[in-house]
């Protein structure tokens, strides 16, 4: 059974009979497997995946209608709900939350018959951007297991990369699509805020992140689009695409557009094999038709600040509701008095999700508002200001999606900072709502990098019609796993 | 010069929903912990979904209050932890980045006072604590979360109240107001709760909290202005603090908690966008507006001639003044609400005999009708109210049941009037000395008649014959 297909192949492949999604799905459990136990994508995988293809298969047979995906093996990040499944958020603090309920993007998926085989490995809470503060242990990279595979979808982006399903659901909060999709070569794509329903999603800065696909191709980020994107009631930032289609007219091309090269997302720090596969990205898209030209955007430099003191800000108050009153861990509440009980029951948070907590309920905390939350606040929107003039002049922008390549496990752990300024090219696009998308562009030394296009908001389907363009100009190794 | 302001909460108890989710605004029927969902328990992944049925009632009672209202509002988090706050943090509405909650500042009269409203803000309600046990030492606390989520409207007033009948006569004419614009009914149990802060002259302000009714609102005002009066005559300072009302003891006590110093850090909810409050939604919340109980007094009193005290009373009570104003003609208007202030005010003075009630507006019409033909006196007029009220029949029926057809005979009442005269000799010579005592003979005539009697008639009926 080939496993190194798309989803669109996939779904080919089983509508044409060539193929049965019991088997496909079947090979894919052997495959994790296989793999998995190096790689730790999966939290946890479903035990029923090869028992729910077959009932797919009954429906082809039988000649009932069919969702979309037929039977298509996808991985879910562990912060997002399944109905009766553990959702843990890599965290010791929820290891036994059953959801009793779906997050939308389920119910959407469900009803196109795709098959969730497993939930995928995260940072605590999202929090992170190398997948190494999973209270479960680090995922590693296929490319180099040795290799952060990126965060905070590490397990998503890893499961998609070594073959463990054709697509999965990640979340992109500052990044946390395009960074780990950029480390494992594969698409990561963070659409327009309000573009799909978070309902389900477990918050960590709801007023930024988004759930994203993370997927083989273009092509099939477009086709899960089509399956997620639109409006929610049970969200009400959703936003209504007017039902769009994202594949159809993908490949028409960029002729004539005009890409502004971000400058501050290309300066100090950044890898001379990053620069370089940057430089060619920008000639090849010259190639197909674009005029770029390089540009500025002066906010950026302190985006990754505005972004770390919004973002705790709101950790902190959407991670409040981890009291261990209604669910969590077993520790019973006698014999405590209310906050002695919230403190030792929160001593199971992990390093990262602390710091981020407590950074959370200083910066926001009246005396201190005004030097760092009021001011993040002023930051995103002069950002979002000089965002919105650039898109004035240009269809998209581009920018390498991490200005490094990936680094061993283990190598910046305590060093958050050096941890913090991997984000600089990501966070841009979550402080101001537009879609941004990580195409597979590179291998420097066996190790993948990215090349990220933004568009203005609301402009994801041209925005997948360029990632398409250039991602047709590619051509990069298999695997090594 | 004492000073009173007050923070009332106002549960929007007519709306069917919750503020964020779909589970009942009731939740007063329901086994502890049923009336909850993924949403209101604050469950991991979940988040709010706004009724917009909330936010037109809310903007509702700002307008009646003479509130402003923002073109646009917006829902803050305010954060702190306690265990009846599933989220571990309240949505709530706050002016301090500008005017982005329900009502802005407003005013309503009370009597020749003006009394200026602060704000209006919409936000949910937390769930509720029990406490059991006996001492401290083997309290339990429970949790119930069926009240989590409902709609409450907070309205903060100026201190502009001097005193505790100030603060009562506000109560009053609020909760009429709140009930005459459909949007909840202050009797039910915690519907209407208030914080309220009082000072006196050279005093500091003392917030008291917890406070679980209007009526204790008065009392806890009151025991407060008193104890710290107590306190100045003796020269002890008052200390700024908040101070919680005990309701058994019905007295202030300060509060150990550190909660002045509690830092909410508020800000901005992201998964409520701001919500447009065009002119158009003011517009129709201007129609659906019922008329107000001022512009309905007045009516009552220039249009039908009622008395100003009466129709205070009609025009203050929905329940009453909307039976008025669908059952009279002009004509038997003031006779109506007569029946309606002094009869039927006492048969059904609780909300659920009001609920029981048979009560259709054209039998009191009818029987008004019957009253002014002289086809029933008053006092069988009441009788039939009671059968009309338990039994809904209508008044034909039971005047020939209960035979509470009015004795206007005049042979068949000169035979009466004659009985009672020989009956009393006495009351008849003090009533020829004393005309005044003829009420006496009257009322014997009304018993042997069991109220039947033409009032007018008998009067006149005596009066020939005891002369």
């Amino acid at each position: 059974m080939n496993l190194k297909i798309s989803a669109l192949e996939f779904v080919d492949e089983v509508k044409n009979g060539n193929i049965s999604a019991e088997d496909f799905v079947s090979a894919t459990i052997d495959r994790i497997k296989d793999v998995d136990e190096k790689l730790h994508a999966f939290l946890q995988v479903n035990s029923k995946a090869v028992e729910q293809a077959r009932e797919v298969d009954k429906k082809i047979k039988s000649g009932e209608k069919v969702g979309g995906c037929f039977g298509m093996p996808i991985s879910i990040k562990d912060n997002i709900c399944i109905k009766h499944s553990k959702t843990t958020c890599a965290s010791k603090m929820l290891e036994n939350f059953v959801a009793p309920y779906d997050a939308t993007v389920i119910s959407k998926l469900k009803q196109q018959d795709a098959i969730f085989v497993g939930k995928a490995n995260l940072d605590e809470f999202a929090m992170g951007l190398t997948t190494e503060f999973s209270a479960y242990g680090p995922s590693r990279n296929p490319w180099n297991t040795d290799y952060v595979p990126g965060g905070s979808s590490g397990g998503s982006a890893v499961s998609v990369s070594a073959f463990e399903c054709i697509a999965s659901l990640g979340s992109d909060t500052g990044g946390s699509v395009r960074n780990p999709a950029s480390f494992c070569s594969t698409v990561g794509y963070k659409p327009t805020y309000g573009l799909i329903s978070r309902y389900g999603l477990i918050s960590y800065a709801n007023s930024i992140e988004q759930i994203g696909p993370i997927t083989r191709t273009v092509k099939d980020t477009a086709f899960l689009l089509n399956i997620l994107a639109g409006l929610d009631p049970n969200d009400n930032t959703t936003i209504d695409n007017g039902k769009k289609d994202y594949l159809s007219g993908i490949d028409s091309g960029i002729e004539g557009k005009k890409i502004g090269i971000i400058q501050e997302m290309m300066g100090d720090g950044i890898d001379s094999s990053v620069l370089s596969a940057t430089n060619d990205a920008i000639s090849k898209l010259e190639g197909l038709g674009a005029v770029c030209e390089e540009t500025s955007i002066d906010m950026v430099k302190y985006s990754v600040a505005s972004y770390y003191t919004i973002a705790a800000t709101e950790a902190g108050s959407n991670l409040a509701r981890y009291d261990n009153l209604r669910y969590g861990y077993d520790f019973p509440v006698e014999g405590f008095e209310f906050n002695s009980y919230i403190s030792k029951a929160r001593t199971k948070f992990g390093p990262e999700v602390i710091r981020r907590m407590i950074l959370g309920g200083f910066v926001p905390s009246s005396g201190h508002a005004g030097k760092y939350f009021l001011k993040a606040l002023k930051v995103k929107s002069k950002l979002t200001k000089e965002v919105t003039e650039a898109f004035k002049k240009y269809d998209y922008l581009v920018a390498p999606t991490v200005p490094i390549l990936p680094f061993k496990i283990g190598e910046k752990i305590d060093d958050p900072i050096a941890l913090f300024l991997v984000d600089i090219n990501t966070v841009m696009s979550n402080l101001t709502g537009i879609p941004s998308i990580s195409v597979p562009y590179a291998i420097s030394n066996g190790l993948p990098i990215g090349m990220q296009l933004l568009s203005k908001q609301n402009e994801d389907k041209s925005l997948l019609k360029a990632a398409h363009a250039l991602e047709t100009t590619v051509k990069l190794p298999e695997v090594p796993i | 010069m004492t000073k009173i302001g007050l923070e009332i909460h106002c549960q929007l108890t007519k709306l069917e929903s919750k503020l964020f989710c779909s589970c009942k605004a009731n939740y007063r029927e329901n086994e502890p912990n049923t009336n909850v969902c993924p949403i209101c328990m604050g469950l991991p992944g979940t988040l709010p979904r706004l009724n917009q049925k909330a936010i037109e009632k809310a903007t509702l009672i700002a307008m009646a209050l003479n509130c402003s209202t923002p073109e646009k509002i917006a829902f803050f988090r305010k954060n702190y932890f306690y265990p009846d706050l599933p989220k571990n943090f309240q949505i709530t509405q706050l002016n301090i980045y500008g005017d982005t909650s329900v009502g802005g500042t407003g005013s309503i009269m009370v009597g020749d006072k003006k009394i200026r409203i602060t704000r209006i803000q919409l936000e949910e309600d937390p769930g509720r604590l029990i406490y059991e046990g006996s001492s401290s030492k083997n309290q339990i606390t429970l949790v119930d979360y069926n009240r989590a989520g409902t709609p409450l409207v907070e309205i903060v007033t100026e201190p502009d109240f001097e005193n505790p009948k100030e603060v009562r006569e506000f109560l009053n004419i609020l909760s009429d107001l709140l009930e005459n614009l459909d949007v909840s009914d202050p009797s039910l149990d915690g519907a209407m709760r208030a914080d309220a802060n009082v000072s006196i002259e050279g005093g500091n302000k003392v917030e008291i909290k917890n406070i679980n009714s209007f009526h204790d609102l008065e009392k806890a005002v009151h025991f407060e202005i008193t104890r710290q009066q107590s306190l100045f005559a003796r020269e002890i300072s008052i200390a700024q603090e908040t101070r919680h009302w005990d309701d058994k003891r019905k007295i202030t006590i300060s509060s150990r908690s550190k909660e002045e110093d509690l830092d909410y850090r508020y800000f901005l909810e992201g998964d409520i966008p701001w919500i447009k409050i065009g002119k158009d939604i003011q517009e129709k919340l201007k129609l659906e507006m019922p008329e107000s109980i001022s512009s309905k007094k007045e009516r009552y009193v220039t249009k039908y001639g009622i008395s100003n005290q009466v129709a205070d009373v009609l025009s203050s009570d929905k329940f009453y003044s909307n039976l008025f104003d669908k059952s009279h003609t002009d004509k038997n208007a003031k006779e109506i609400a007569n029946i309606i202030t002094t009869d039927l005010m006492g048969l059904v003075d609780t909300t659920a005999k009001r609920e029981n009630s048979k009560l259709q507006p054209s039998y009191l019409s009818d029987l008004a009708d019957a009253i002014q033909s002289g086809k029933l006196t008053r006092t069988s007029a009441k009788n039939a109210l009671y059968e009309i009220v338990k039994t809904g029949k209508e008044l034909s029926q039971i005047i020939s049941e209960l035979d509470l057809g009015n004795v206007s005979d005049q042979d068949e009442l000169l035979k009466i009037v004659k009985q009672v005269i020989s009956e009393e000799p006495q009351a008849v010579e003090q009533a020829r000395s004393n005309p005044q005592t003829i009420n006496f003979l009257v009322g014997k005539v009304m018993q042997k008649t069991k109220g039947k009697a033409d009032p007018q008639l008998t009067l006149d009926l005596l009066k020939q014959n005891i002369e």
